[in-house]
């Protein structure tokens, strides 16, 4: 009886999960009047995050046709809720700046909060899916949200930007698709027709006996398809713009939750793939395309003179590292894919929120104009300072750990693929130094204005990441090694 | 199996493909909207003859919104988009027609290649299909790169979405289909009727992808 009732709360948290989002974004269409929609985002984003919390804690449903939550995805919700709500913390803030500088209508900001709750719900449905089909679904939904969000300013840079990032999108959209139809063809001939074919758990239950060669092929469509959503070379040209061009909450939740959603789906595959003997190992393409990244990325960071197109880079760096990781296989590395990837997101999406403020101050995100952070506004100066040494992955951040644990990992397992991996690491670490350093110790320049900003959010997130990197808890350890282990 | 209901499939499949292959070469708007009015005929035909072969009624759903929404709505609202807005009705091609279609034929090759080598033990209508399919996303895929109009892109970004719908239609049984085929559907609506066009002609005088660029060309990096 207990256990029954326990898990009926439980599905109850998953509905909840998304449920909240969705209704709130109903309900912030029709609610004029900034201030309360803006409050009432916080609201929604916080309840979303003790649903998943509850989640976390508490009992789970048993997998369904449709939803599931384990062990693997339970972390990217509660990641994925604490983010989404100290992003709309930060939201009210910076956007309450554009109201008043004109350059967002009340028109535009109804439709803004909307958009973000309706990304919220396409995120966490991508992750509570079991169902592949709906896992596309839910994963295109949230895509083609931020595109609308990042055009939401209508200026000649941000139409472009929406505008590569729909066409971008669209061929991810489409091999994504296509791959899932080759899963399911390959899944039906084993499983028989129907749902079933579709249903995650039941496809790795049965994918020892499903035809390699077709199995191969999709993991292509579906590496690319969802790999142009996380970012990775050479499918990566979207995310820059995009970054740059929208509004600065969509590009903290762009960089450090939208690309975890995708790559999520890639995580999903190669579990499928590695059940089956057969085919192809996923591990080979991935490290080569996170490689590529890694190092395609450090070397643009040096020509980077747009602080958001900076760290926007810095993002495709740090998913070629968590690719490679993941690639590369077996359960140390997973593990410190995973630790880099939830280090990542904290870490990015704290920087942004401190570039959002200064570009606000600045009244511009040209490196050249901003200078002297830490004299004139030592707030966001030295947050930016200490994101900038995790993102680095300078000790005692926890991107160090994570980095560390990759590198040590590959020098024992593929000796040989750690050169570029270091080299790509030291060329990154030497681009953020050159360009970053003037901006935070320079001369000052610019405009003084007093920041009104809400450092909350961002010192929170700093001290998590300089936690992590200090004293792990042994609990949080075994349940990522779980974790690891799962993935294989 | 017998030989009719295969040779049928096919060559509603087939022409699929040759349909894509006709956009390749079309140098006007209004004529490229109207092969995609074809295009999506063709299509209707096909999911409306998988219906029938499968025994699967939620298919002529998919027909039908492929016959009512792409082959006549969707062609009509550009057509008038295109004479209100007073938009450019030549299509301006990054390369020459000749070295696209050749690309195109490589393209269909490639396709034909890939999927029959992968698939030797699936249903023969599936796999051939599949190819097809393949071929007409990668011809969509052909088209957005090749065009510089945001209309001819938004054209190529729908032949694509036909080919995935010939790809989930031939999958025997694949839930969700009318699902996918209902939300790309909305999406379509959403990008031609609303956001995109109307605020890039808010902003521009042509919907020229070019426009975009050359502006991107005087700013940064």
């Amino acid at each position: 009886m207990n256990a029954l009732s326990s898990s009926i709360l439980g599905l109850d948290a998953v509905t909840a999960v998304l449920v909240i989002p969705i209704a709130t974004a109903a309900l912030l269409a029709l609610l004029p009047g900034y201030r309360m929609t803006a409050r009432l985002n916080i609201v929604a984003s916080f309840l979303t995050l003790l649903a998943a919390l509850f989640l976390f804690f508490g009992a789970r449903p048993p997998p369904g046709r449709y939803l599931l939550v384990d062990d693997l995805n339970i972390v990217f919700i509660v990641l994925n809720a604490f983010v989404g709500f100290t992003t709309s913390v930060f939201s009210a803030g910076y956007i309450a700046h554009e109201l008043d500088i004109g350059r967002l209508t009340p028109a535009n900001l109804r439709f803004y909060h909307a958009m973000y709750q309706v990304m919220m719900f396409g995120m966490n449905l991508a992750f509570v899916s079991n169902n592949i089909g709906l896992m596309w679904v839910a994963v295109e939904l949230a895509t083609l949200t931020t595109v609308l969000m990042v055009g939401i300013y209508r200026t000649h840079e941000a139409l472009e930007a929406a505008w590569k990032y729909f066409i971008l999108g669209s061929v991810g959209i489409a091999f994504a698709l296509f791959g899932t139809i080759l899963v399911y063809l390959a899944a039906q001939a084993v499983v028989g027709t129907g749902y079933d074919a579709m249903v995650w758990t039941t496809l790795v239950e049965h994918a020892a006996g499903f035809d390699p060669a077709l199995l191969n092929l999709a993991f292509i469509f579906l590496l690319l398809g969802y790999g142009t959503k996380v970012g990775l070379a050479p499918l990566h040209a979207w995310l820059p713009d995009a970054h740059a061009e929208g509004p600065t909450p969509i590009s903290a939740v762009l960089s450090g939750l939208l690309l975890n959603v995708a790559l999520y789906a890639v995580l999903r595959f190669k579990i499928l793939l590695a059940a089956t003997p057969e085919a192809i190992s996923p591990g080979p393409l991935m490290m080569t395309m996170g490689l590529i990244s890694l190092i395609f990325a450090a070397f643009m960071l040096y020509r980077r003179r747009d602080i958001k197109r900076l760290f926007a880079y810095s993002s495709i760096e740090h998913m070629g590292i968590i690719v490679f990781a993941f690639g590369l296989g077996g359960s140390l590395a997973n593990f410190a894919g995973l630790l880099h990837m939830v280090m990542h997101s904290l870490t990015k999406s704290a920087i942004f929120f401190a570039v959002g403020h200064i570009a606000q101050i600045k009244g511009t995100q040209r490196l050249s104009a901003i200078r002297g952070l830490t004299e004139t506004h030592p707030g966001l100066g030295w947050g930016l300072l200490a994101g900038v040494i995790a993102i680095a992955g300078l000790p005692p951040a926890g991107i160090f750990m994570s980095e560390f644990l990759i590198v040590s990992s590959t020098f024992a397992k593929q000796p040989l693929l750690a050169i570029p991996l270091v080299f790509g690491l030291l060329v990154a670490f030497g681009a953020l130094l050159l360009r970053l350093t003037g901006a935070i110790f320079g001369q000052p320049r610019g405009s003084l204005a007093p920041a009104e900003a809400s450092y909350l959010p961002m010192f929170l997130h700093l001290a998590l990441v300089l936690a992590a990197g200090i004293y792990l808890p042994p609990p949080m350890v075994s349940w990522f090694q779980h974790i690891a282990n799962l993935l294989r | 199996m017998t030989g009719s209901v295969f040779d049928i499939a096919h060559m509603l499949a087939g022409g699929l493909v040759l349909v894509s292959m006709m956009m390749l070469y079309q140098d006007r708007l209004y004529a490229l909207l109207n092969v995609f009015a074809l295009h999506s005929l063709v299509l209707t035909l096909s999911v409306g003859w998988q219906a029938v072969i499968q025994d699967a009624p939620h298919l002529f759903v998919t027909a039908a919104i492929a016959l009512i929404f792409k082959a006549i709505i969707i062609p009509v609202v550009l057509h008038r988009m295109i004479r209100q807005l007073g938009i450019h009705r030549e299509i301006e091609t990054v390369v020459g027609i000749g070295p696209t279609m050749l690309a195109g034929l490589g393209l269909v090759a490639l396709a034909t290649v890939v999927m029959l080598r992968v698939t030797p033990s699936a249903d023969p209508i599936a796999r051939e299909d599949l190819a097809f399919a393949l071929s007409v996303l990668l011809l969509g895929l052909l088209i957005m790169v090749t065009r510089r109009n945001a209309v001819s892109q938004v054209v190529g970004f729908m032949s694509l979405e036909n080919g995935l719908v010939l790809a989930a239609t031939g999958a025997k049984g694949m839930p969700l289909v009318v699902e996918i085929s209902v939300a790309f559907s909305i999406l379509i609506a959403f990008i031609v009727i609303g956001v995109f066009l109307f605020r890039i002609r808010e902003r521009f005088d042509t919907v020229d992808v070019r426009a975009l660029d050359d502006f991107k060309g005087r700013r940064r990096k």
